[in-house]
This record gives C-alpha cells, structure tokens and sequence, in this order.
C-alpha cells in the first residue's frame, strides 16, 4: 500500500494543470530523426539483437512502408511526419544496470514524482514487481530474484530476444501479426523495449507485475512491445501506466502488446493510461496508437483487459480478444475519459471462435469540454462457436454541452445457438446531481469526480488495489475545469 | 446578539416568474419554525433559494447567517457555513458509495475548518451508531447513495446526514410527505435527537401531523409569495380546522 499512499501524495502535491508535466534532465543517448533501414539497424545494433530480430525488422518495415494510415476512425489526425521523430533516445547513464544502486539518481528522482515503488523495501510492502521503461529503455526490472524462484521470467524484452530467443520466436507477432495495421507493423519495425513475462505451467504470479512507461525526451516517439505469455494453469496479473511530459508538439506512442493464455491459464491486464492530452486549447499531447489483443488459446483459458484511459490527445485503441479455446472467456472494462479537445476512438472485439466462448464488454465513457468520445466495439461469433455468449453494455455520460458521445458497435453473428445482449445507454451529469453533493458541502469539482467514479464504479472496481485510488484521483483531475 | 438566520424583504424568481414577493423572518439560535402554506406558495422555492440553487434567482432583499449576507456564497460554502437542507426529494447518485459519500461530506467541513480528516474507522463506527437511532441497517449504508431506497429509506437517510453533518441550521423541507405514520415517528425522534440550544431548524410541511412529533415554537403561514400569518403551534391547528382558505385576506 505504500505505492499508493506514494501516489497520492504525489498527486495531491500538484494544483491544476497536468500533474506529470515536468522534464527530467538526463543525458540522453539519441538516435536521429528519420526512419529508414539504417536506423532500424542502429536500433536493433544498440540493442545488442541477434540476427533473426534484425530481418524480422526489416521485413515489417517493409510492409509498413506499402501500408496506409487507417482513416476509419472517428478522429481528426494531423498529418504525422514520420521522418520528424527520433526512433530511439536512452537515457545514456542507465544502459543495463545490475541493481537499482547503478541507476541514474535522477532517474530514481523522477519515479519518485510519479510514484513509481521503485525502491524494493517500499515494494516489498506493495507486493509489487516493476519494470520501469524511460522513453526507449527498461531502466529497471524490480524482483526478478524473487520471480526467478518460482520460474516466472519477468524482464524488458530487448533482454529476454537475448536470453530466451526461442519464446520470444515462438510468440511474437503471433497474436498481432506485423500487417495487422499501420501502427502494428510500424511498431514491429522499431520497437524498442516492452516487457516480457513468461508464467510456466502450473505457476500463479505470487505477485502483481507492472510496468510504468514514460517518454521524456522531446520528439521522441515511444514504441514498446509487450509479450505475456501463460502456460496452462497458469495466473498473471500485469498492471501498467504512462505519463509523459508537457510539450507543445504531439508525441507519438504506438505499442503493441501480445497476450496468450493456454489451457485454464487466466491474465489479468490492466493500464492506467494518463499520457500528457495537451492543454485546453489542444495544443501538445500525445498520439496513442496502440494494438492490444490477447489470445485465448487454451480450453477455460481467460483474458481480462481493464483500462482507464484519461490521458493523450488522440487515442486509438481496441485491446481484444480471440476466444479459440472451449469455454474459454474474454472481459475487457474500460474507462475513457476525454476533456478539452481530446478525442478518443476505443473499443475491443471479441472474437468468439470456441464452442461455449463467452464475453463481456462494460464501458463507460466521460466526454467533457469541447471532446470527441467514441466506442467502436465487435463481436463476432464464428460458425463453430456453439453457444457461445456475449454481454456488451455501454454508457455513455456527457459533462457540459460542447462534446460528443458516439457508440459504434459491431455485431456478426454466424451461429444460430449464440447468445448476445447489448445495452446502451447515454446520459448527463444532472444538475439536480451536482447540487445535492454540493448542499453537503463537496465542491462542485469534487461532486462532478464523485458522480463520474460512480458512474465508472463497475469498471474501478475490477482494479488492483493499488491503482483504483490513483485512477480514481486521476478521474477527479482530469475533469478539472469542465464544469463550471 | 444578530439572529442566527435573517431574511430580509426577499424576492426570488425562478425564469422570469416571481415567487417569492417579500419574504420576512428571522431564526434565533435554538428556535424551531415551521412553515406551513399550500401548494404553489412557494415552500420549496424558499428552501432552495435558501441553499443557493442555481437557477433561483434572488431579485431583492438579503438572506443573513449570524449577521453576514449569504447571497454571494456558492451552495457548497453554504453548506460549510452550516447550513444543511433535507431534501423533499433525494437524488440518486448511482455507483456512488454511501460511507464514501458521507466522508466527502464530512471531509469537506474539516479540511474548510483546518482539521484533520476524518479516521476511517472511527468514522464507520459513528455512522454506525446514528444510523442505529433512525433504523438504518448496513445493507443501506453499503448501497449508493439513495438508489433504490424506498421513500422512507430516503428521508432516513436525509436525517443521518443531517446528524452527521451537525448543521447550525437545517431546513426540513416537507420531510413528512410520503411517509406512513411508523416512519414518521421514526424520522421525527430522529429530528428531535438533534434538538438543541446552539441549533435551529426550518420545518416546511404542508399538513400539521408533522408538528405534532416536531413542536415548533413559531409558525408561518406563506401564501403566495408572502408570510401572511405568524403564530404558536396553535396556529398550526388552526389551519388544520379551517385550512388555507382566507388565509391571504388575514394579511
């Protein structure tokens, strides 16, 4: 619990604005702008990568440069200029430290503003393993003594391409191949570091890994790629957040990560998502371009994706599901939260392809200020997934008069035993609402925060310990200003 | 020493319609009054404007607390001020936990008044036991915020607050209407727990039944706008008797 006091207070410190905004002053060892063959080398020679990894890269360039960014989704993109960004900054002091003692101090400085656990003796208390990635590098990965014991492999994955090729061939792009989308392949051309987490069969994650991501460095695009991997029986719960700091250009962050849960494995995914959105006027913030998807590919196998999205100018996220596995099931809780000009575009798909799949889909979206909120959600129910069942509910709650709530769900249904509800419903913070908190003395702001938790209460609930009190603080400053 | 609660000359409107048209009265500290009147007189309006309800407009006059005008403060800072209004109907608020509702309300004061917040535990065991006085069960302090309570449940639930936040002043309004005559008895005893030298209350009711478990020492008689008559809890019977009509040529 001491993460969470850490975190609160971190949070209470700060008045208005955004609470991350600052810039840590580290030497930063940066690739140029541009993207090209030459810099995919660069990164993957920087990364010490075998062979195999280089040409992977490659080839997904490849077909990254014959794709064409998607324009499907309820969003106003500028144009991106893909050769204006760096593809890779470390922070130059930190390249594989041994133990936390070897890390930059000022390093440690700025987890501690963001209330990162990073020290072991408070996250012995918190019971929480991290893995902390500084713009293209993981800085530190806490407990892997601990993990070690028990066979979980919990490390960056520039490191486990090193020290386990083969898991890593066996499953990377499995799940999101490299041509899945724009984004997807782009990622797989020059991604830099991620997570890796492999749980043996039998084995239940004696505690919950995280990772935080921040980029720090300006004009540098994050790319991190994530790979879970859950053997039968086996039970993980991952948790991660974002930051970044304040700067008036957009920032690019495109992510992929992979899930696979084999039979009666279940993992646990969930993120609390507060890269800086830009400031009231839209200016700054960053563009979340991210594909996530799990595959359950084990009988009674589970994936459970909760997400609480607040932050980032422009999101663009739909973490998933492909139920192969019989009875296998599939349960994504979101939050997303837009305020000023933010605009998000999120959703999932289920894919029903065992027989007795089931799913369910609870989101809630908060549209304030001059935003654009969008659920974009499939359920697809192949021919071979006898009786398979699904239950989608979609709220909807607008804060003022200017924003936009939008529901766009897709339903395919090829299988006449299947069962599949959906409810959706939109509604607006009533003034009624606003004034009995307030006759009680709460402050408008901290109504308008205790009336949207309560609306977002089926989804915070579904998170660990340690990051409801954060998300819930987070939905409160997030909000701040939209009424009134 | 300035009453507790002054209105002075006070005229409201809600749009462009006038309701309130030159309302006088004044609280001590330690006074119960009740305000009586009949449909359309404009009772609610007077608790709202009372409260600070956007949309209800003060047009003249001034609404005193211990001497200060409260007409630039916002509902909140009312509230912090001590002043507390039992809704005739409370809002839901979905998902929204009742113990962490009450805290926020009790936090709020604490921190305007530099004290420390509140300690969980203690602060469950102490809603515990002024939810025991009015028949409140757990299960309904688990629940959010008015959802799904029964009318009583919800007029119970108004005066716990009410017993938790220890208003200066509270305002009852038609705290009676929906209630059978076992939760009237228990919301009563619960309001007359919370008698007390240093507190005053405004009782507005349609009907006199409620006088009858809430003695008042003043009533008010308000028709259209205006406080016609002012009497005893005799007066209270009297409009029992007779009842409102007549009551604006009495002015």
């Amino acid at each position: 619990m001491v993460a969470t006091q850490e975190t609160i207070d971190t949070l209470e410190e700060v008045t208005g604005k955004y609470k991350y905004g600052f810039v840590t002053d580290i030497e930063s060892d940066k690739a140029p702008k541009g993207l090209n063959e030459d810099i995919i080398r660069f990164i993957s020679a920087k990364k010490d990568e075998p062979q195999w990894m280089l040409d992977w890269r490659l080839k997904a360039f490849a077909t990254w440069q014959k794709m064409e960014t998607p324009d499907w989704a309820k969003l106003d993109i500028e144009p991106i200029d893909y050769q204006d960004i760096h593809y890779y900054a470390a922070p130059k002091s930190s390249e594989g430290p041994e133990s936390l003692d070897e890390v930059d101090p000022e390093l440690l400085k700025t987890y501690a503003k963001l209330g990162i656990p990073l020290d072991e003796q408070k996250i012995l208390a918190g019971v929480v393993a991290v893995d902390a990635v500084f713009d293209s590098v993981s800085v530190a990965t806490t407990f892997r003594g601990e993990l070690a014991k028990v066979g979980v492999i919990f490390c960056p994955i520039s490191e486990a391409i090193r020290d386990y090729p083969d898991l890593v061939k066996k499953y990377i792009g499995s799940v999101v191949p490299v041509a899945d989308n724009y984004f997807s392949a782009l990622n797989s051309a020059v991604f830099t570091d991620g997570s890796f987490v492999y749980i043996p069969k039998g084995v239940r994650c004696p505690m919950e890994l995280s990772t935080y991501f921040r980029i720090n460095e300006a004009n540098t695009g994050q790319f991190e790629r994530t790979l879970i991997i859950a053997e039968d029986e086996a039970y993980v719960s991952y948790l991660e957040g974002c930051t970044a700091p304040q700067r008036d250009e957009n920032q690019l962050h495109a992510a992929v990560v992979e899930l696979v849960a084999m039979d009666d494995a279940e993992i646990k995914y969930s993120t609390v998502q507060n890269w800086y959105p830009g400031d009231e006027n839209g200016l700054g913030g960053i563009y979340n371009f991210v594909t996530k998807r799990g595959a359950c590919r084990g009988d009674r196998s589970k994936i459970s994706w909760t997400q609480v999205e607040t932050g980032s100018a422009i999101t663009w996220k739909y973490p998933s599901c492909i139920l192969q596995g019989k009875d296998s099931v599939g349960e994504f809780y979101s939050v997303a939260l837009t305020n000023n000009l933010q605009q998000a575009d999120t959703g999932t798909k289920m894919i029903h392809i065992g027989e007795g799949s089931r799913s369910t889909i609870i989101s809630k979206g908060i549209s304030a200020g001059r935003s654009q909120n969008c659920y974009r959600g499939l359920v697809r129910i192949q021919p071979g997934a006898e009786n398979a069942r699904n239950f989608t509910q979609c709220d909807s709650l607008l804060v003022g008069d200017k924003c936009g709530a939008h529901t766009v769900p897709y339903i395919v249904s090829r299988n006449p035993s299947a069962k599949i509800e959906h409810e959706a419903t939109t509604s607006r913070i009533s003034e009624d609402q606003l004034f009995y908190c307030q006759q009680r003395g709460i402050s408008t702001e901290d109504s308008v925060s205790l009336i949207v938790n309560g609306f977002c209460k089926e989804v915070m609930k579904e998170l660990p310990m340690e990051f409801a009190v954060e998300a819930q603080k987070l939905i409160g400053i997030s909000l701040e200003g939209s009424v009134g | 020493m300035a009453p507790l609660l002054e209105i002075r000359d006070l005229h409201a409107s809600v749009g462009d319609t006038p309701i309130l048209k030159g309302i006088n009265l004044a609280i001590n500290v330690g006074e119960i009054h009740a305000i009586m009147g009949p449909n359309g007189s404009g009772k609610s309006t007077m608790s709202y404007v009372l409260a600070g309800r956007d949309g209800y407009e003060v047009t003249g006059g001034d609404i005193l607390m211990n001497g200060v005008s409260m007409l630039e403060m916002e509902s909140d800072e009312r509230a912090r001020a001590g002043m507390f209004l039992a809704f005739q109907y409370p809002v839901e608020l979905p998902g929204v936990g009742g113990m962490s509702f009450l805290r926020a309300a009790v936090n709020a004061r604490r921190i305007e008044a530099g004290e420390d917040e509140v300690d969980q535990l203690e602060f469950v065991k102490l809603v515990r036991a002024k939810a025991k006085n009015l028949s409140i069960n757990d299960d309904m302090l688990k629940r959010a915020v008015n959802v799904g309570f029964s009318g009583g449940e919800k007029k119970r639930y108004e005066i716990l607050q009410m017993a938790l936040l220890e208003p200066v002043l509270s305002v009852l309004d038609e705290t009676d209407s929906g209630l059978d005559v076992d939760a009237l008895k228990i919301v009563s005893d619960g309001v007359n727990l919370l008698r007390d030298p240093a507190r005053s209350m405004l009782v507005i009711t349609h009907y006199q039944r409620l006088l009858n478990h809430i003695v008042p020492d003043y009533v008010h008689i308000l028709a259209g706008g205006k406080i016609r008559r002012t009497g005893g809890k005799e007066l209270a019977l009297e409009v029992e008797e007779s009842g409102y009509v007549g009551i604006d040529d009495a002015a």
